[in-house]
């Protein structure tokens, strides 16, 4: 997918303690554990920095409560909403 | 403008245009209470499902905006600390008795979201019989039980809940059905009971589970909100730590071995109504006494003066002298003439012929305790009670004796005695069943505590025989009688009927 990610995270990296459930489980396989240690000793995760969806599975994933923060996309100007159909068989009773 | 043209323009939009979706619910406190630098993180391990779960219950709290109408009632194991994390109302209790101090909150607070939340050692095993009856009663309360199989805390014990064939570090051969019994299936057993309307399993084992777990959370609590009844959720839940896997491994493992030993599943989701036949207290335990339909039919006494601020009185002799008869009459008596009172009887198995006694508290105040350890008034029916009960009697109290004379090698030199020979009285009334009235009289006429005419407003309650009714008026006259014509031995008395 080209252009913006839907989706974000940010991750606290004092507050994550390395257990790699959010790696595990993100669907579209954009986290990571950073090489580096953080001040606790382990291995935080990171976000790859592409293809997030703003799903939120990780954030339920994570036992810490606020490790985790993800973001969406704006939604873009809301689309007006279609006409109604007028025929067929969910069409409203005249 | 065509909607087609819409959807196909993709808008440009700069990084500060990201909405926040998901963050640290506000359920949760921002910073937590705990040593100084581990302010910012929970105390549970890497992958713990605690955590999970805080999270979960959290944001269903936050969702249905009841924060500041919360209990949480934190039980003894890893989750002790749930005070640490939750900005609700929050109280620590006693292992296993969550589900206890919960009915208690509750029944006490009916307004607020009373969350118990509870691991397996707290709940299958030391908790087992509060939850059980807590569930039965159908308390309105939500538990949250989470059940890793394992006692976490004190590191890996055999729990109720522990799988056939698991080891721990007491059943380090893995679990033998033969010798510790197959694991605990709560939900199951709890589903078994009326009163439940929602009982569910999940398990927190890949992200499908999860978003159903959070799902029942959330149906948990709603449920409770509008009241409907007694709401539990077991969840099965990883331990990396006891377990010795890591965290990936471990979540994997509650799917593929706990899930079919705690089978998943909705147990119960069902309205259920109790029928409520709680009849409003509308009448004093007076009336009820009295009887149905005979409730104001007496004018009440005056309340007279009692010279008394409370008096213990204890009453002790064979079984069928009427020894708990009288102490009831007492009480009563008491009760119509506005005190405070209590009546309790303490008897042997063998109630006829054996040794029985009561304890009697008339108070102006609300009685304390029903048990009179130290009595001002001792009313011995027979020598073997005199012997054992004399020495309890506070300094300056009375002893009542209804015996003609003391025995020879009695004394009791801090109380004032009275000895009424009351079987002997009673038999010339015409039957010694009648011996505990003239004591009665004795009673009443030696220390004034409670006036004669409220004893026999009481006694035409009880007594339905009009010959013995007119027996019970004599005894009671003949007693006060007797001790109006005899002089107590012992210490001086006062104005008030009673040594000082």
């Amino acid at each position: 997918m080209s252009g913006q990610a839907r989706g974000k995270v940010s991750i606290d990296i004092e507050e994550c303690k390395g257990c790699g459930l959010c790696v595990e489980s993100c669907p579209p396989k954009c986290l990571e554990l950073a090489p580096e240690l953080s001040h606790s000793g382990v291995h935080p995760a990171r976000y790859t920095g592409h293809d997030c969806t703003a799903c939120g599975i990780c954030f339920y994933c994570c036992p810490e409560p606020g490790a985790i923060t993800v973001y969406r996309l704006a939604a873009p100007p809301k689309a007006p909403v279609p006409q109604v159909q007028t025929r067929g068989e969910h069409a409203p009773a005249l | 403008m065509s909607t087609h043209q819409v959807m196909t323009e993709k808008p440009m939009v700069s990084t500060d245009s990201y909405q926040v979706v998901h963050s640290k619910s506000g359920v949760f406190y921002s910073e937590y209470e705990r040593k100084t630098d581990l302010k910012h993180q929970t105390h549970y391990c890497p992958g713990c499902g605690h955590g999970v779960i805080h999270k979960l219950v959290a944001e269903a709290l936050d969702d249905l905006q009841v924060k500041d109408h919360t209990i949480l009632v934190s039980p003894v194991g890893c989750s002790v600390f749930a005070y640490y994390y939750f900005d609700v109302g929050n109280v620590q209790v006693a292992h296993g008795r969550a589900p206890a101090a919960a009915t208690g909150l509750k029944r006490a607070c009916p307004d607020k979201l009373v969350v118990a939340y509870q691991g397996d050692g707290d709940l299958a095993a030391i908790g087992t019989a509060e939850i059980v009856h807590a569930a039965n009663r159908g308390e309105k309360i939500t538990v949250f039980f989470v059940n890793n199989a394992i006692y976490g805390m004190t590191g890996g014990q055999m729990a109720p809940t522990t799988l056939v064939g698991q080891r721990s570090t007491t059943s380090p051969w893995g679990r033998r059905p033969v010798n510790e019994g197959f694991p605990l299936h709560m939900c199951e057993m709890l589903a078994s009971l009326e009163a439940p309307v929602y009982i569910e399993r999940v398990a927190l084992c890949d992200n499908k589970n999860i978003m159903r777990a959070r799902r029942a959370i959330r149906k948990a609590l709603e449920l409770q909100r509008g009241g409907a009844g007694f709401t539990f959720v077991e969840i099965l839940s990883p331990c990396p730590t006891i377990w010795g896997k890591d965290p990936i491994e471990a979540r994997r493992w509650v799917g593929e071995k706990m899930v079919p030993s705690f089978p998943l599943n909705v147990f119960r989701d069902r309205k259920v109504e109790i029928p409520n036949n709680n009849v409003p207290p509308h009448k004093t335990v007076a009336e009820l006494v009295e009887g149905e339909g005979k409730a104001g039919a007496h004018v009440a006494l005056p309340h007279r003066q009692h010279l008394f601020h409370d008096l213990g009185i204890k009453i002790a002799g064979f079984g069928g002298q009427g020894v708990l008869l009288l102490g009831q009459l007492l009480a009563e008596m008491g009760m119509r003439e506005g005190l405070e009172v209590s009546w309790l009887p303490s008897y042997g198995p063998e109630m006829r012929s054996g040794s029985a006694h009561c304890h009697v508290c008339l108070s102006k105040e609300r009685v304390g305790s029903p048990l009179v350890s130290r009595p001002n008034v001792l009313i011995a029916m027979n020598e073997f009670s005199l012997h054992k009960f004399a020495s309890q009697v506070v300094p300056g109290g009375l002893i009542i004796y209804s015996l003609g004379h003391l025995p020879e090698d009695f004394s009791a030199p801090q109380a004032q005695v009275v000895c009424i020979p009351a079987a002997e009285i009673a038999d010339k009334l015409g039957s010694a069943k009648v011996a505990n009235v003239v004591v009665m009289g004795a009673l009443l006429e030696e220390t004034e505590c409670l006036s004669p005419g409220t004893a026999m407003q009481v006694l035409e309650t009880k007594v339905k025989n009009p010959n013995l009714l007119e027996m019970d008026r004599k005894a009671l006259d003949a007693g006060r009688v007797y001790i109006d014509h005899t002089v107590a031995v012992g210490a001086v008395t006062q104005a008030d009927g009673f040594a000082q």
